[in-house]
């Protein structure tokens, strides 16, 4: 595994995440323990957890916000630790919170964040052009940002997350807060690029629904990984027969602790 | 958002996505010199655009320096006579004496602020969006820095030309000799302000910022009054003075605005900016920095 990680190897065949018995801790509290998982190219993985499951702390660790302490994380081959400017070039990231300029228009937005990855001139132009007809845009590009809605501003940010073409997209609770049709058209930009690009998907959510029957799921509780695989063999193993009891049983945790 | 666009999108994803597909699955080619370059150049732009928007921001820094100018030196001009130091070579008024004083204040306040800002980008998510960029985290810091010089450059060069009608004319070539000046002191002061941010979760507090930093270091400086002056009524402040790195920023601004330089000054400049420099890039460090021991910027 380790040849992967050299630059110049051939990438085609690594996963597009691996997260390698990884622990992180903050002081006395041990916010990750031993967390193994992997997002192969053109799968789309729901890292199911509650709040303070460690969701937070392992996107952190995965963008290189802080180190990972122990374990390895590989986005395409490239540690992140020893080959950190490789890894963050094919990461895209949508976080939890709103990161656009809101007093810039959503085309400056996008031109930015091309900068960040040393895309410019006509390039980012295109790129950026493109990237708001895919999230149907277009025609608000020259805007501020301030004058959108919520579930638009979100498709911004997918729109951005998507302008280096990463083989790895994270996106933190990317839901939270949107319109049911928001929410779903949100899902939708992200499935179609899952199936045409190979695009390799981490979609950290708590909302049971956002799942389907063909993904891979990876249960985080606590900090540690409860189940990771196929949502056809997490309700097998659990006997249940919707994704949310079958995360019940798993952590056996009670409604009304869902419910908080 | 409306129903109507959600529904369309599913018919008009497949031409769109595919013309956002260009470049789908190629890896992408290492870092080079222009990419560096472009990023630079991103930052900057960016945080130029941010500051031209915030109206209050633009006026107010210019409306500071320049309410001490017309209304605090005026008055001020009877009771103090300033004989003849270097780099003046005749007797001048006082606005002339404290107009190397408001620069470096400008540029102080502009120092503050931008590393508010970054306090607030670290709340909203805008400093991580920052932070996964591919390029290493000193160079991006360091052009964050550069973007906040650029802006307080404007800043003064706009005070120097309202200045210029109020009979603060330096030489012409001063205009320019005084730009390397404005760089040192504005990358000294920004660094020093990044370095805080980064360390002190209180900076949000503004009132805070202006007790506890920018009074004394503009007070006990040699902005308002010669250091000649200080030292006949306090030896101590005296001192305190000369340890203040804004009395160098200022005296650097001073001589250079003539086309001079002090070279005293430019020492401790550049040593302050190296130290203030890789305290705020330790300090960002993911590994060995305060962001990893404290949960980082927005974690809970």
């Amino acid at each position: 595994m380790n040849m992967v990680s050299e630059p110049n190897v051939k990438t085609e065949a690594a996963p597009a995440l691996v997260v390698d018995n990884v622990s992180h801790s903050f002081g006395e509290t041990l916010a990750l323990n031993d967390v193994s998982l992997e997002v192969p190219r053109g799968a789309f993985v729901v890292l199911l957890g509650l709040n303070g499951a460690g969701k937070s702390t392992l996107f952190a660790l995965i963008t290189r916000l802080y180190d990972n302490v122990t374990g390895e994380i590989r986005i395409l081959g490239h540690d992140v630790r020893r080959n950190a400017s490789a890894a963050l070039q094919r990461l895209g990231v949508v976080f939890q919170g709103r990161t656009l300029d809101i007093d810039l228009s959503l085309k400056q937005n996008l031109l930015y964040h091309c900068a960040l990855h040393g895309i410019s001139g006509r390039e980012a132009r295109a790129r950026s052009k493109s990237a708001l007809e895919f999230v149907q845009l277009a025609d608000r590009a020259n805007e501020k940002v301030r004058n959108l809605s919520g579930g638009q501003a979100r498709r911004v940010e997918i729109a951005r997350s998507l302008l280096h073409r990463p083989a790895l997209l994270l996106l933190d609770e990317p839901t939270v807060g949107l319109d049911i049709d928001s929410r779903e058209s949100a899902v939708r930009i992200v499935r179609s690029l899952v199936a045409k690009e190979r695009l390799g998907v981490l979609w950290a959510t708590h909302l049971f629904d956002e799942v389907e029957l063909t993904d891979l799921v990876v249960v985080l509780h606590k900090g540690r990984v409860l189940f990771s695989g196929a949502v056809t063999e997490f309700l097998e193993k659990t006997g249940t027969k919707t994704v949310s009891d079958a995360f019940r049983a798993l952590t056996g945790i009670t409604d009304t602790e869902l419910a908080a | 958002m409306s129903v109507g666009s959600a529904t369309e999108a599913d018919d008009s994803l497949q031409p769109a996505g595919q013309e956002a597909g260009h470049g789908w699955g190629v890896d992408p080619p290492p870092l080079g010199p222009l990419a560096y370059f472009t990023c630079l150049k991103g930052i900057v732009w960016r945080e130029i655009l941010r500051y031209l928007h915030q109206r209050e921001r633009f006026l107010s820094a210019l409306v500071r320096p320049l309410v001490w100018l017309f209304i605090f030196a005026a008055g001020f001009r009877q009771t103090l006579g300033i004989s003849i130091i270097p780099p003046y070579q005749t007797y001048i008024l006082y606005e002339v004496f404290i107009t190397p004083g408001l620069i470096g204040m400008i540029q102080l306040f502009n120092a503050m602020q931008s590393s508010l800002s970054m306090v607030y980008d670290r709340e909203t998510g805008a400093m991580r969006t920052l932070l996964v960029s591919p390029f290493p985290r000193s160079y991006l810091l360091l052009s964050k820095l550069v973007a906040g010089v650029s802006v307080s450059l404007l800043q003064v060069y706009v005070y120097l030309l309202v200045a210029y009608f109020w009979e603060i004319e330096p030489p012409l070539y001063g205009y320019l000799t005084v730009l390397p000046a404005l760089i040192l002191s504005g990358l000294m002061l920004g660094s020093m302000a990044l370095f805080m941010s980064s360390i002190i979760r209180q900076l949000e507090n503004f009132a805070g910022v202006m007790n506890f930093v920018i009074f004394p270091m503009f007070f006990a400086s040699s902005a308002l009054y010669p250091l000649w002056r200080i030292k006949e009524s306090s030896v101590l402040l005296y001192q305190i003075c000369l340890i203040n790195p804004f009395t160098h920023a200022v005296e650097l601004i001073r001589f250079a605005l003539y086309g001079q330089v002090d070279w005293t000054s430019l020492a401790v400049v550049l040593v302050f900016t190296a130290a203030f420099l890789g305290g705020a890039i330790y300090a960002y460090n993911p590994s060995k920095g305060l962001i990893a021991r404290r949960g980082g910027p927005g974690g809970s």
